[in-house]
């Protein structure tokens, strides 16, 4: 009995945290189905700023087009909410005018791979110092359950009727390729390590990214027959594998599975210190004339 | 030591003044993509802004530019782009989003013949009528267009003054043959020119709210991370800045980012005359053309017609009291521009009723000479 008190005292504590960083008047209710991941993204990115002791005027949201890109309107930051795709090149400008500020981005599988793929590979080269939250639903929800880079291959949508005969991208191979210093994936199901995977995000200096695998049973799971929210979250708790685990499994058992944590992490140099470099060193060559 | 070899006169190419113009009026960040003829302007700002201390990006495309220049406005910084026809394309959906969230910015058109890949090389005016209707939605567009490399300088330099004043993007509007063009120039001294600042709040964060209506219908504003956690979004938004359906609060905005604007028009028209006093026939033009009408017009005076020149420096929103001021007299109006015709239809909603209006287009890439202008006068007399 008392155990059980100890854990609701704690509910209510990592509730309360969440309230302190909540734009209370008029936002609410929110605009997502019941069962979204996206609360449970936004509940994790609060907490790992509330460890992090962040001050709130000193981050900066910045988000897309989508539902996952609603994120930062209910989100007592400096936030911005941007055109569709777009949101890696806003927080590049943001950035690189206040490099002091922790620009985060919360963006989706069509608003980051799709129509701003470019954007999202050139800010993982530059290795800019921006995290990116990436909730992947492997659907666009807000425009009602079209096809998207990360689709499942045969997997069913309004604009796939007969199964999406296209591949798909993995977005952490993706990012891991282009020169991203931080690359994690977690799920909706697994939330402490999400929170755990963002705080490591927000901290590490250059471009970091956590995929977020997320449900979207109002289209993908309807269409593809894979149940309600809490049976898509089930799917997730059963083939999620840590990568401390992964690398030790043969190929064979790692069939229809897939990997979650820090998955690719290395250090360089970052965009806006070195650019703060050629201003220092043009200074210096002024001063010898 | 001469002036010249002072350096406060300069042998400038009309990019090179305007980047120049964009330094004077405290530009803080450039984002840019290389595209002909507008290049120099970015290849000047990547030299000189790291110098002092400010921030150049060259982005992975145009879309990426505009985006990067509304962020760092956003962050509290003077920010510019240029480009030509088809970058400015590419970004017009971005140019929206700052006439929505009324973030300032400018972006030089350095004007090129399209459509699509068209002619990079090559002259235009034909991004007129883009500079006003680009991007999709309500919303009133202010730009400018010089025609002198002085004035390519100057302009920039205003287009910065009226983009912070006003809180809205600002298209300075030049081409390829005035980008490309050098002329001597007196370089400005620091404060002989207006630099104006953006309006910033002055009240507690609690009470701020990111599009406060205020007698001018310009909010003043507050930069990321200064305190103040604002939303910004290209939604139609309520005065905090959060998505609104209410349609009381949407004709408040819509109607805001008209008036803000159209309210102060007087201040933003500027429009040079030339022989105006007597004319009987006025040749109305911009940019480029400009310059080719002042000598057709000399040209035309040695000839007895009694015939004067009318040059807008501001193109939109389009000086409508002073040039239809200027024409009450007037019985015929050339309208004389490197296009198949865009400011003539402008001209003809405000021409006098008993006056006739004629237009003289030129798209074939080359630069509309005196010569042409005279033989137009001649005709239409």
């Amino acid at each position: 009995m008392e155990k059980e008190a100890v854990v609701k005292e704690k509910e209510v504590q990592r509730s309360n945290v969440v309230h302190h960083y909540l734009r209370p008047k008029k936002k609410f209710p929110n605009v997502w189905c019941a069962g979204c991941g996206n609360g449970i993204v936004m509940g994790a990115l609060i907490r790992a700023i509330d460890k992090l002791k962040l001050d709130k005027n000193d981050v900066v949201v910045v988000s897309g087009i989508g539902c996952s890109s609603r994120i930062p309107v209910y989100l007592d930051f400096n936030t911005l909410h941007t055109t569709h795709g777009r949101a890696i090149a806003f927080a590049t400008g943001v950035k690189v005018v206040k490099p002091r500020l922790k620009v985060i981005v919360i963006t989706g599988d069509g608003d980051a791979m799709a129509i701003g793929g470019n954007h999202f590979i050139h800010a993982c080269r530059r290795n800019i110092d921006i995290t990116v939250v990436l909730v992947n639903n492997k659907i666009y929800g807000m425009t009602g359950g079209q096809f998207s880079p990360t689709t499942t291959a045969g997997a069913f949508a309004t604009t796939a009727p007969f199964g999406n005969y296209e591949k798909q991208f993995d977005i952490v191979k993706l990012a891991s390729a282009a020169g991203a210093s931080y690359v994690a994936r977690g799920t909706v199901y697994h939330e402490q390590q999400l929170e755990k995977l963002i705080e490591g995000a927000i901290v590490k200096r250059g471009f970091s990214l956590v995929e977020v695998v997320s449900n979207c049973h109002t289209y993908y799971g309807r269409l593809n027959r894979e149940g309600d929210a809490v049976a898509m979250i089930s799917w997730m708790k059963d083939h999620a594998m840590p990568i401390q685990a992964a690398v030790k499994l043969p190929p064979e058992k790692m069939v229809g599975k897939f990997v979650t944590g820090l998955i690719h992490e290395t250090d360089a140099t970052e965009f806006c210190e070195e650019y703060d470099k050629l201003v220092e060193r043009l200074k210096a060559k002024e001063a010898q004339k | 030591m001469s002036n010249l070899r002072k350096g406060k006169v300069r042998l400038l190419q009309g990019n090179e003044a305007c980047f120049q113009g964009a330094i004077y009026a405290g530009i803080d960040f450039y984002a840019g993509y290389p595209i002909t003829p507008s290049t120099e302007i970015a290849e000047g700002l990547a030299r000189e802004l790291p110098r002092i201390g400010k921030k150049f990006i060259q982005m992975e495309d145009e879309i990426g530019s505009i985006a990067a220049v509304i962020g760092a406005s956003n962050a509290g910084a003077k920010a510019m782009t240029a480009t030509s026809g088809p970058g400015y394309s590419l970004m017009v959906e971005n140019i929206g989003y700052a006439y929505m969230t009324e973030t300032p910015c400018v972006i030089v058109n350095v004007q090129r013949a399209g459509p699509s890949t068209g002619l990079p090389t090559k002259i235009s005016q034909s991004d007129m009528m883009q500079a006003r209707w680009g991007t999709h939605g309500d919303y009133t567009a202010i730009a400018v267009a010089p025609s002198s490399v002085r004035e390519c300088f100057e302009e920039t330099v205003r287009a910065f003054n009226l983009s912070e004043r006003f809180r809205t993007p600002v298209t300075v509007l030049t081409d390829e043959v005035l980008g490309h063009m050098r002329e001597l120039m007196t370089m400005p001294k620091p404060g002989e020119l207006e630099v104006m600042e953006r309006p910033k709040p002055d009240i507690p964060a609690d009470w701020y709210r990111h599009f406060e209506m205020t007698p001018s219908m310009v909010s003043p504003m507050a930069a990321l991370g200064e305190g103040y956690r604002y939303n910004v979004t290209g939604m139609t938004h309520d005065r905090e800045g959060f998505p609104t359906a209410v349609p009381s609060e949407i004709n408040e905005k819509l109607n805001k980012l008209k008036k803000k604007i159209e309210r102060f028009a007087d201040e933003i028209y500027k429009v040079r005359t030339e022989m105006m006093d007597d004319a009987k026939i006025a040749v109305i033009s911009f940019g480029t053309v400009a310059r080719a009408t002042h000598q057709a017009i000399k040209m035309a005076r040695e000839r007895r017609v009694r015939v004067g020149a009318i040059q807008p420096l501001t193109i939109w929103p389009f000086p409508d009291p002073i040039i239809s001021d200027a024409l009450k007299n007037v019985k015929k109006i050339i309208v004389a521009e490197l296009n198949m015709g865009q400011m003539v239809n402008e001209v003809k909603r405000i021409a006098p009723r008993n006056a006739e209006v004629f237009f003289l287009g030129r798209y074939d890439g080359e630069v509309m000479t005196p010569q042409q202008i005279l033989d137009k006068i001649r005709e239409v007399k």
